[in-house]
């Protein structure tokens, strides 16, 4: 007969397992533990999602880069004639503009304190009112460009003669209700439509591709090789593991203007410099502003990209470095057991590397391959700094800068971003899946 | 003996650094004194392979390093010899062959590397695979070390120079030492008198500790309660920090750039003290709690026994454990925000507020000498570089477990 466990097990005997749920004291560690969490999670919040999520939002509207300056009045105040003697009438003027070329201003007002000494001739300009030495008008609406000026005529007692009042010194507090383009109610396509459109972008979109490709693997080979160099132990392999990590940690800015230096191809050029003296090239060579040269390998000719690939090798240059240090982390913790049993067993040394040392090393290979693979689709500075994107450099990042800021487009820059942006989000959801859950 | 594959390849191998030197010490020696050499890698080469072949013959029991000596001089001997009948220039001058001479004995210096242990005869394929090894890693020693120096090199010394000789001969990298040292560091001088690089050094230096402290504050209590409490949306929260690590920087650019505009924060350090920790607080959770993990939960659990409070364990015991953790992100994070460049190039139009970054952007100009700006390249580059080499361990380590960024 079958027995429900449970009727069986008296109720004083004690419970094998872990309490479920929250006891007072999980309580007080989770409000502990959100205590500690939220006010990094609101600063990164607030710095990084919003802005990801404004970002969207203004690749749907037509914003140009003016249009961040909100449109306000301008005015200029001045007392004409300036009295001279008790009873001068003498005229205050308020000259106002409204700086925008497209945004009006509704129920513009205009506050200012009245100067000491002087007294209104005859009645106020309908729009004003004056009360306890303050001046208030309601200026109503102003038109883009729209221009004004408002006119109180005075006339001047001996308070304001025996201490005259500059009336710039203060200024007038002008306030009104501009259509903020970010924030109001325009949405258009646009900026989606002009991005992809342009036969540019698919141009871009392939340049970034070959930049990121490339870019990474040349850094990952690079980096396994270096690090190979400096897998046994000899003198000064400390000062070399140092020496080699320079180019990842010196600001991109200094060594960015020293390969453009070294590159240049005008007088000055170290490289072509040196090319030219021991006779490897005639002319000065264009690394950084050569589109496309071509090339002929066995009767094939085909455009090689000089400034794209110079600009990779500088990629290459640059991150070599970090992949040279987890591949090296990673060699220092294999065992040497199993290279001792393949020495007996008589592998040579390129088939221990091959079958010991490489099925080790996948794993890492790995993560640094999706890693820096998506960190060079987002470099900016590097191609920016060498060649501003021109020569066939421009990518989707390069791209963004150019759309927002050089052509002041910024809905259209922002709609690039978030091309960027999903193209990372889809490398970033293959790096969860693939990646192995400790070696990260 | 017997002459086998060993003594072919050793052939080649002379060949090979000897034309690898021959190009490598002429440059160096263009660089250095800025006199013209012109490498004759043909004669080179054929030097080189003569010098390994007499190497090679010699039994490797007893080769030493004088046979090496030997092999070095009767290359550079080869070397005269062929010179003088087959190439255009002179092997005579005094640079030209003091370049040979070293030439030639970081030659032998190679092979005797290379071929150490290996007679003339035939080699099993095992004996080929090392030497070919140590071939490659030779090759790649004198590759990295020079692709990695020259940038630097050519930094360091361009900026040290005038005008008018960098002009009339770019290849003239060399700096006469005898010179008033005001007239040798005129352009570091000037960028200070002239380009306030005074206050750029300043602003960079308030704006990176300044990160650095508000990323400890934020981070480590985060991290802590990530790796250590338990509460709902821990695993979530866990999982999204390295996600927000990979939002780059360009994408947020427009958006701050818009909205800093309208408050009023974007021509301002303020506005950068916002944002870069923003961007390196992510990175510093991601790193604390990998080291948190690995402390022995145990020292905690005595702590709480012992009638600590959570906070106390915390300040008492968890910190204390953490300090090489805090100097490796520290420094890390540092860097990041010393390095950074286009924020502050988006956001600072102001010169008393450019961070060096900046400044030394703004030195790219065609009216400013380009040793101005390596100078300023330079400026930009030592602080960090000392850093680094101060406290390569921690940066190292910190290195490893966070920065796949950059």
């Amino acid at each position: 007969m079958k027995v429900p466990i449970r009727a069986t097990t008296p109720q004083y005997e004690p419970q094998a397992v872990p309490p479920k749920g929250r006891g007072p004291l999980g309580a007080g560690e989770m409000r502990l533990a959100y205590t500690m969490v939220l006010p990094t999670l609101l600063i990164v919040l607030s710095v990084v999602l919003l802005p990801l999520l404004a970002n969207f939002w203004i690749s749907f509207k037509p914003v140009q880069l003016g249009d961040l300056r909100a449109p306000t009045v301008l005015s200029s105040e001045r007392i004409r004639p300036m009295p001279e003697a008790v009873g001068d009438r003498a005229e205050i003027s308020y000259r106002l503009r409204n700086t925008s070329q497209r945004g009006e201003i509704a129920d513009s007002t205009l506050v200012d304190s009245w100067p000491a000494g002087l007294v209104p001739d005859g009645e106020l300009d309908s729009r004003c009112q004056l009360s306890n030495d303050v001046l208030e008008c309601n200026l109503g609406t102003f038109e883009p460009k729209q221009k004004d000026t408002l006119k109180i005529p005075v006339i001047a007692t001996q308070e304001f003669l025996d201490n005259p009042v500059n009336p710039r010194a203060d200024k007038p507090v002008i306030t009104g209700d501009a259509d903020n383009v970010l924030t109001n109610n325009v949405f258009t396509l646009k900026n989606y439509r002009k991005v992809f459109s342009a036969s540019e972008f698919w141009k871009v979109l392939r340049v970034s591709l070959y930049y990121t490709i490339f870019g990474t693997i040349g850094a990952l080979l690079f980096g396994l090789f270096a690090a190979q160099l400096l897998s046994t132990t000899f003198p000064g392999r400390g000062v070399l593991r140092g020496f080699f990590l320079f180019p990842y940690v010196a600001p991109v800015i200094a060594v960015a203007f020293a390969w453009v230096l070294i590159l240049d191809a005008g007088p000055g050029g170290t490289l072509n410099a040196i090319l030219m003296k021991i006779g490897a090239t005639e002319g000065p060579i264009n690394f950084l502003g050569r589109r496309a040269t071509p090339i002929s390998i066995l009767g094939l000719t085909f455009n090689f990209p000089v400034a794209l690939t110079t600009v990779i090798s500088f990629e290459v240059w640059r991150y070599f470095p970090l992949s040279f240090l987890f591949i090296l982390a990673r060699m220092q913790s294999m065992s040497s057991e199993t290279y001792e049993a393949a020495e007996i067993d008589g592998a040579t040394p390129l088939q221990q590397f091959w079958y010991i040392s490489l099925p080790q090393l996948a794993g890492i290979l790995a993560v640094i391959f999706l890693l820096r693979f998506i960190w060079t689709f987002n470099k900016f500075d590097d191609i920016f700094l060498l060649t501003g994107g021109a020569a066939g450099t421009r990518t989707l990042t390069v791209d963004i800068y150019e759309q927002a800021f050089a052509v002041s487009n910024l809905g259209a820059g922002a709609a690039v971003a978030v091309v960027v942006f999903f193209v990372l989000l889809v490398s970033a959801l293959l790096l969860f899946k693939f990646s192995p859950q400790d070696d990260g | 003996m017997r002459i086998g594959n060993t003594f072919f390849i050793a052939l080649g191998i002379g060949a090979l650094w000897g034309a690898i030197y021959t190009v490598v010490f002429s440059i160096v020696a263009m660089l250095i004194t800025g006199d013209t050499i012109i490498p004759d890698v043909g004669v080179a080469l054929l030097s080189g392979a003569i010098g390994a072949c007499s190497y090679v013959l010699y039994p490797p029991v007893g080769r030493s390093w004088f046979w090496a000596a030997v092999s070095a001089s009767v290359a550079l001997v080869a070397y005269v010899l062929l010179a003088t009948m087959f190439s255009a220039n002179s092997v005579y001058s005094g640079l030209t062959f003091s370049t040979a001479v070293v030439t030639f004995l970081v030659c032998a210096f190679s092979w005797h590397l290379c071929l150490k242990g290996m007679g003339a005869e035939s080699q099993a394929r095992y004996q080929l695979e090392v030497i070919l090894l140590r071939v490659l890693k030779g090759v790649g020693f004198v590759f990295f070390s020079i692709v990695v120096a020259l940038p630097f090199y050519v930094m360091l010394m361009t900026s040290l120079k005038s005008q008018q000789s960098l002009l009339s001969n770019p290849l003239d990298l060399s700096i006469d030492f005898s010179q008033d040292p005001k007239l040798l560091f005129r352009s570091y001088i000037e960028l200070f008198s002239k380009y306030q690089f005074g206050s750029f050094l300043l602003n960079s230096t308030i704006v990176s500790v300044v990160t650095v402290l508000i990323t400890l504050l934020f981070s480590i209590p985060g991290a802590y309660a990530v790796s250590r409490l338990r509460f709902p949306g821990k695993e979530v929260l866990s999982r999204s920090i390295l996600l927000i690590y990979m939002v780059p920087a360009i994408v947020l650019v427009i958006p701050l750039y818009a909205v800093f505009s309208q408050l009023g924060l974007r021509n301002s350090l303020l506005g950068l003290i916002v944002v870069y920790p923003a961007t390196t607080i992510p990175v510093a959770v991601y790193m604390f709690q990998g080291y948190f993990r690995g402390l022995p939960y145990e020292l905690e659990e005595a702590g709480l026994m012992d009638g600590l409070t959570r906070v106390g364990v915390i300040m008492k015991i968890t910190l204390p454990l953490s300090l090489p953790a805090i100097a490796s992100v520290s420094l890390y994070i540092f860097m990041i925000a010393w390095n950074e460049f286009l924020f502050a190039f988006m956001f600072l139009d102001d010169p008393a507020i450019f961070t060096l970054s900046r400044g030394v952007q703004s030195l790219n100009t065609s009216e400013i000498p380009r040793q101005h700006l390596m100078a300023g390249a330079v400026i930009a580059t030592l602080p960090v570089l000392v850093l680094f080499l101060w406290f390569e361990k921690f940066l190292v380590a910190g290195l490893t477990s966070g920065s796949v960024k950059g």
